[in-house]
């Protein structure tokens, strides 16, 4: 319980602890300390901004798939458009060659029919004349009365 | 105990309160002191081997500790050991934080090294208070000492060079950070120009001076006081024991429940310790007026 020589050696010895923590034990772990402040920080942070990242991407991809889906529906109108257009195109056309066709029969038969009676005429001119010339003999002058034999024969 | 001496009350507890002292006696020359009166007569130059034996071996042990840590201490995620003491440097920073205002590195960390220090030495006390006197007594034996005649107090804050060495260390650092950043005549004026003005002179220099020094005083006085009472009332009850088995039970839970109680008081006056430490500090670091 004296006072002796210990007293200065617990001085010193204090001293010298203070000094060591202070050098070798208090700084590394109190920057340590703050370099993880600064990370959690810094983590907060980039996990906020990827957080808004998100959002804005869903936000775009979102709009993308509005945007594609008004273009295909439209394509898909259109293609409609299209294919009754072909369909009524293909009618017209079918519609077009058949009457063309009709025509064309028609004109060919009317054609036959135009040369059948031409053929019958002469035929009924020639047989007429001959008729009259043998029933008149040779009073009757073919050439002065062509002209009557004509107009009989084309009002058959 | 083993002893040719009669065991009494009194010189068990004298026993436990003498220090392992060397030094030089003036009539048995060099060598451990045999009694309380041999160390007293040994006057200034000797040395208290047990304070000096634990203090620096628990200060050694906090620095190694600490240290290790230090050496691998990561910015990542922590683990253990590591854990263990962010958590401490954290408590002691904030504490720095909340009581220092000025800027000054060495602040924190002796009040770190003044915490763990002062409580590991502290908690000496709760081992069994006969456990390591009596292991040494019978260690010395084996060489031939009487064991009654070894002494060794285990804890070293119940020596007052300990803490008085410390508290001086402490006051050492008040008066230079006061000169050095008040300068000479700062200082001076703060101890003679307040509170009364210049004309009341000497009642200030006596206020001011009684409160400078009081602060060493009280600082190791409460930790020295605090520590002896502990450990007086440790081996009171181990005066308990030897009697009765009533007595043995009733010695052991008493034991028991002191000894749980103090964990507080180690811890407390350790944070005391370091509280009032910061604080005188930051008085010394201030302009008052």
């Amino acid at each position: 319980m004296n006072i002796n020589l210990t007293l200065l050696i617990q001085m010193i010895s204090f001293a010298v602890f203070v000094w060591f923590c202070m050098q070798y034990v208090w700084p590394p772990i109190v920057t340590a300390l703050a370099e993880r402040k600064t990370k959690i920080t810094e983590g907060l942070a980039a996990a906020e901004r990827g957080h808004q990242e998100r959002a804005r991407g869903e936000q775009h991809a979102q709009a993308l798939l509005t945007e594609a889906k008004a273009t295909a529906a439209e394509i898909v109108t259109q293609a409609q458009k299209r294919a009754t257009e072909i369909v009524e195109e293909a009618k017209d056309d079918a519609r077009a060659e058949g009457g063309r066709l009709v025509a064309a029969a028609q004109a060919e038969i009317e054609r036959e029919t135009n040369r059948a009676r031409e053929e019958l005429r002469e035929r009924v001119a020639a047989l007429a004349i001959a008729a009259a010339e043998k029933i008149l003999h040779k009073e009757i002058d073919v050439d002065t009365h062509r002209s009557l034999v004509d107009t009989f024969a084309k009002q058959l | 105990m083993s002893s040719s001496e009669i065991l009494t009350s009194q010189g068990y507890i004298q026993h436990h309160l003498t220090n392992l002292t060397l030094g030089v006696h003036p009539e048995h020359g060099f060598g451990f002191a045999h009694s309380s009166a041999d160390a007293a007569a040994m006057g200034f130059w000797a040395v208290n081997v047990d304070t000096v034996f634990f203090s620096v071996l628990l200060g050694g042990l906090f620095i190694w500790f600490f240290k290790g840590v230090a050496e691998k201490v990561t910015a990542g995620i922590p683990a253990g050991a590591q854990n263990f003491v962010e958590w401490i440097v954290d408590f002691v920073e904030d504490n720095v934080r909340g009581s220092f205002n000025a800027k000054n590195a060495m602040v924190a960390p002796l009040a770190l090294t003044i915490f763990a220090w002062v409580f590991l030495m502290n908690l000496m006390d709760l081992l069994p208070v006969d456990l390591l006197p009596y292991l040494f007594g019978q260690f010395i034996a084996v060489f031939g000492a009487d064991p009654h005649h070894v002494f060794l107090r285990v804890v070293p804050t119940t020596d007052p060079n300990a803490t008085f060495g410390m508290a001086l260390t402490v006051f050492f650092l008040v008066l230079f950070y006061s000169v050095k950043m008040k300068g000479v005549g700062g200082f001076l004026g703060e101890l003679t120009l307040q509170p009364f003005g210049k004309f009341g002179l000497p009642a200030n220099l006596l206020l001011e001076g009684i409160s400078l020094l009081s602060k060493p005083l009280s600082l190791a006085l409460r930790l020295f006081g605090n520590m002896y009472a502990g450990e007086m009332i440790f081996i009171l009850i181990a005066l308990l024991y030897g009697g009765s088995m009533t007595l043995n039970i009733t010695g052991g839970l008493l034991q028991f429940v002191w000894a749980v109680f103090h964990i507080l008081i180690i811890t407390l006056q350790a944070f005391i310790f370091m509280v009032l430490t910061i604080v005188y500090l930051d008085m010394a670091h201030q302009e008052h007026h």
